[in-house]
């Protein structure tokens, strides 16, 4: 939240304040403490003759939508007015008047609490100060953020939450990123009365990823909010009373949740910190990159902190259209599989059956000459979950050029065509899934397929009550939902309108049905298609020129940039007669098919199930090494970035493939990402466009009508166990814990 | 060097812990002690190896937590989440009437009268599951039950004797002597707070201010001998004697803990000892020998001198 930044402002100014107050220049440089001469309409109109000098911005990003132009009200922070929509808090109003106020208890996406009161402030004509978050601001309200009650308020606050707030910054893991230390610095006193002993409180078991340390918590309820609020579990609570209030489940629980670790970052304090990272690292010694994850389909937001060569932690960044700034707990986790089980060397598989490590001259001379003694329809090239569209792009060039189109990417299944963008992308988007007020989901889990669309949907439902119908196998959901049927049978009901649903669909105004990936390996994938879209003809709502709300939830990161790139099978049956095959990271390829002579080039990061099967191995990145295009499931443009050095000789994928292109007579024209890029450009030039979420031109599935029957055939699950999906999170011990905890259960 | 000097320290203390004849909360504040300690010692000590610190640190927190002083539920083989439980039939109709008064949408408001039913059912206190039906008929988490039930004091979440013994330990009892008279009663009964006594007759807990500080110290003696179906919280109903009070008198002070000491005995005999003050020159919470003050009619307040103004 920037408190620690706060912090640094606060003692800048009034150090700057003690020393240049000579000059007026620096009065006016404002942060977040107001100087008594901004109180002064002459140093008003100063400020405003003069441009330069940094005007006062929100804090935070804080926007102010109008919904309605009567609604504006205006109220005055430290003397500036500022208009804000009626219903805003103070607090919010002050932050868009540009001044932070300390806060604990209040989180912008939980409900509000009001029990910390470190965000007193004054307002005139108010005999007390009053707790700026939980009190609307009224029209004329003068807020006064920087007088001695308010101070003096804070202060005050601040010797109570520390009273029993252990003094063990130097062993406790938030040390650096607190809230509590940064704002007792910026706001507390130098000493405290307090002479009486401490309490303690007993930690609690939350499971292996959240450790506790209860007797620093501060009782300010974000995590029970957090939970009962975002998560859907109502596990947490507040237990006792006083001085002896603790956190707890009270019976013996975990907390079961797949949003879970964000608990650790809502938490101001050090009472919950991350398990696996504890005593890792210090905050400041970590070198955070600002990339995105892969391990789903929604291209989460994320932070790499990683010290030298190693990635320490993930934490999530802010992104209001995709993740908001929560990230799911395999997500946040996985880090540990990037270490483990990599392959560092190229290898071939001796005569004994054992790899040996080689050159990687060896290694591609040896791929080249048996690429050159199978015929081109003999060759299959299938790319993995996590590939970037880079790779994707050489891959396919590559065979191209060696005379072969049976390329694919994992998850997409056989009877796909590409054809419409809108055929597989969630046209709604993600955060268009607020506006949604019926949903129909059709043969997906998202809770585990993808957490974060999981959670808008929730969200969704507890604002506005929307209803969720859900046809697929029993699953558990955390929001209310009518389990309408398991088959395909069901939906086809639906359409013929003798279902309850329909009436609920029909009667909507933004009805999103959400179709899971897992239906593209299903044999009537055609069908089903077909069926929706005589849905959408039937039921007009659906697709009007605001709204779509066809969508397909995708599972993973390569999935929608490989359909993009056109990366579809060309024959039906292409694994029964391939005699040579290059999996590039694909692990969950069925192999059985394969004859046994078939020469198998594995090309990846991780020794997974691929390399089982593999003749020849070309070890490459994982996504925090390189530099990659990936395209989330609405259809969204990000690329990750860098953040740690790559291990042993392993090269980025793309390279790899251009290299071989070259030992096989067939370079590929490019030498540089930007040269793939260029080329990606031809073929799909949304991919280029990077933090753009490029709609699908034409809406509807257009699927010819009657392509065959739908299948009595009850949906399936798609992710068996939402920890382990790749070859990253197979690799991960932590998520091997969870998955343990999951199997227990 | 500073990490040595911690944990002879800390040696120091453990041992006097076995020597010193313990009560709870004694220990427990000592405990704080210790681990405020440690906690500075180690904010000091950068070099101190920081898991050994948290080592220590949790063995004391396993400490605390056996003397009783977490609010974490403990599975017992007599209060699990397994033991089934439920309102039974002479309480059903009465559980209907209490949801009748909140309206159907907030059902939830009625979790504080029907934990007290609960609790009337089940001899006095709480079961684990006994929150959990309340949590399903009201429609909510059980979490939602256990913060209720875990922030009011007089919802008792493990096991009372046939009379609990309340000791009031707010300021003005606390002034005059309570904590005397609770160690009297732990002594005689030979218990430890909230444990109930071998027979199963008494425990001792702690309550808040009952309103009767003019005589304090007093405890109050929640009486299930006649059966839980008769028993009733609202303490008012003093003619059916299901609640007693017996206050102390200000002047006895050297004599109450012996005074609450008969009190028990009595109990124990099957008798119904008075209540009220204890102070035979008392009545009620008038003072002792007869009112001084208000001793004739009092005087109209006096009327203001019109002419004046
Ligand atoms: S554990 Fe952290 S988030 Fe939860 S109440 Fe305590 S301080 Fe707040
Ligand atoms: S932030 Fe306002 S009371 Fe906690
Ligand atoms: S303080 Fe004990 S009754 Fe009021």
């Amino acid at each position: 939240m920037g408190l620690g930044s706060l912090a640094s402002r606060a003692l800048r100014s009034s150090s700057s304040s003690r020393v240049l107050s000579t000059n007026p220049r620096y009065n006016l440089i404002r942060t977040i403490v107001s100087t008594p001469e901004l109180h002064k309409p002459e140093a008003a109109t100063e400020a405003a003759s003069e441009p330069d000098l940094p005007k006062r911005t929100p804090i935070a990003g804080a926007r102010v939508h109008f919904p309605n132009p009567d609604d504006v009200i205006e109220v005055f922070v430290d003397g500036y007015p500022v208009k804000i929509p009626k219903g805003m808090t103070v607090l919010q109003a002050c932050s868009v008047a540009g001044v932070d106020i300390p806060r604990f208890c209040y989180h912008d996406r939980l409900s509000i609490a009001g029990n910390c009161r470190m965000c007193l402030v004054e307002v005139e004509k108010s005999p007390k100060p009053v707790a700026s978050c939980a009190m609307p601001a009224l029209p004329g309200m003068k807020i006064k953020t920087d007088t001695p009650i308010a101070k003096k308020a804070r202060e005050g606050v601040m010797e109570f939450l520390l009273m029993n707030h252990p003094l063990d910054c130097p062993i406790c893991d938030q040390g650096g990123e607190c809230d509590l230390q940064d704002q007792s610095m910026a706001f507390g006193s130098d000493r405290g009365r307090f002479t009486e002993t401490k309490r303690s409180v007993v930690d609690k078991n939350l499971g292996p990823l959240v450790k506790t340390v209860m007797t620093r918590c501060i009782q300010c309820t974000r995590c029970v909010r957090f939970a009962s609020e975002i998560a859907g579990v109502q596990d947490l609570g507040m237990l006792g009373r006083g001085s002896g209030e603790e956190i707890g489940t009270y019976v013996e629980k975990l907390m079961t949740s797949e949003l879970s670790g964000n608990v650790i970052d809502i938490c101001p304090v050090g009472a919950l910190t991350s398990k696996p990272f504890a005593f890792k690292a210090r905050n400041w010694e970590l070198k955070g990159t600002e990339t995105i994850d892969v391990t789903d389909a929604v291209g989460s937001n994320i932070r790499i902190d990683s010290r030298g060569p190693e990635v320490m932690r993930i934490v999530p960044r802010l992104n209001e259209d995709i993740n908001e700034e929560w990230i799911s707990d395999k997500t946040r986790f996985c880090y540990d599989g990037l270490k483990r089980q990599r392959l560092s060397d190229p290898m071939i598989r001796g005569a004994d059956g054992h790899f040996k490590p080689v050159s990687w001259r060896d290694a591609l001379a040896v791929v080249a000459e048996v690429l050159h003694q199978v015929k081109p329809e003999e060759i299959v090239g299938v790319a993995g979950k996590l590939s970037d569209a880079e790779s994707m792009m050489s891959l396919k060039d590559f065979l191209n050029r060696m005379g072969s189109n049976n390329i694919w990417c994992e998850g997409n299944g056989k009877y796909l065509d590409a054809d419409l963008r809108s055929g597989y992308l969630m046209n709604t988007s993600i955060s268009g899934l607020e506006k949604a007020d019926c949903f129909l989901l059709v043969g997906t889990q998202p809770r585990v397929e993808a957490v974060m669309v999981n959670a808008r949907i929730r969200k969704t439902v507890r604002a506005t009550k929307a209803k969720v119908g859900y046809i697929g196998p029993p699953t558990d959901f955390n929001y209310d939902h009518d389990h309408l049927g398991t088959t395909p049978e069901t939906l086809a009901a639906i359409l013929d309108g003798n279902h309850p649903f329909s009436a609920a669909l029909s009667t909507a105004k933004n009805p999103a049905i959400i179709i899971g990936a897992g239906i593209f390996d299903r044999q009537d994938t055609a069908a089903i298609l077909s069926l929706l879209n005589s849905l959408s003809a039937k039921f007009k709502n659906l697709i009007t020129p605001e709204w779509n709300g066809l969508n397909v939830l995708l599972l993973n990161a390569a999935q929608a940039a490989a359909l993009d790139l056109g990366l579809i099978p060309e024959s039906d049956s292409g694994m029964e007669s391939a005699k040579f095959v290059y999996l590039m990271g694909a692990d969950d390829t069925n192999l059985d098919d394969l004859p046994k002579d078939a020469f198998v080039v594995y090309q990846g990061h991780h020794g997974d199930k691929g390399v089982y099967r593999a003749n020849v191995i070309f070890p490459s990145t994982v996504f925090s090494e390189k530099e990659g295009t990936y395209e989330n499931t609405e259809g969204c443009v990000q690329q990750t970035v860098p953040a740690v050095p790559t291990v042993g000789d392993a090269r980025e994928d793309w390279k790899i493939i251009r290299a071989l292109s070259e030992v096989c007579g067939v370079r590929l024209p490019y030498d540089s990402i930007s040269g793939v890029r260029s080329r990606i450009k031809n073929v799909a030039p949304n991919l280029l466009r990077v933090d753009e979420r490029e709609a699908a031109v034409f809406s509807g599935l257009l699927k010819p009508e009657g392509s065959g029957k739908v299948s009595a055939v009850p949906f399936g699950v798609t992710v068996e166990n939402f920890y382990m999906t790749d070859a990253i999170t197979r690799a991960s011990k932590i998520m091997a814990q969870c998955s343990a905890l999951l199997a227990k259960k | 060097m500073l990490a040595r000097l911690a944990s002879k320290r800390l040696l120091e203390i453990r041992q006097a812990f076995r020597q010193s004849p313990q009560t709870i909360r004694s220990l427990s504040t000592a405990l704080n002690y210790v681990s405020s300690n440690l906690c500075f010692l180690a904010s000091k000590s950068f070099d101190l190896d920081s898991t050994g610190g948290t080592c220590a640190f949790s063995d004391f927190i396993d400490l605390v937590c056996l003397f009783g002083v977490c609010v974490q539920h403990i599975d017992t083989p007599e209060n699990n989440p397994n033991v089934p439980w439920e309102f039974n039939e002479a309480n059903k109709p009465k559980v209907n009437e209490i949801l009748s008064h909140y309206p159907s949408n907030y059902k939830q408001s009625a979790v504080i009268p029907l934990l007290d039913l609960a609790q009337q059912q089940h001899g006095g206190w709480l079961p684990v599951s006994a929150m959990d039906a309340v949590a399903k008929v009201v429609e909510v988490a059980p979490i939602r039950v256990y913060e209720v039930a875990t922030f009011y004091s007089m919802f008792n979440r493990a096991k009372v004797g046939k009379y609990h013994l309340l000791v009031c330990g707010t300021t003005p009892c606390m002034i005059r002597g309570s904590r005397e008279i609770e160690d009297a009663l732990l002594k005689h009964l030979g218990v430890k707070r909230n444990e109930v006594t071998k027979d199963g007759l008494f425990s001792v807990g702690e309550m808040e201010c009952m309103g009767c500080c003019v005589n304090a110290p007093m405890i109050t003696v929640a009486d299930y001998s006649n059966g839980s179906e008769g028993y009733t919280y609202n303490y008012y109903v003093r003619e059916h004697h299901k609640l007693h009070y017996y206050p102390f008198s200000h002047f006895n002070e050297d004599i109450t803990p012996k005074r609450v000491v008969e009190i028990v005995e009595a109990l124990k005999r099957g008798e119904k000892p008075p209540h009220g003050t204890q102070n035979p020159e008392r009545i009620n919470c008038g003072p002792a020998g007869g009112n001084t003050t208000l001793l004739g009619e009092p005087k109209p307040p006096p009327c203001r001198d019109l002419d004046a103004c």
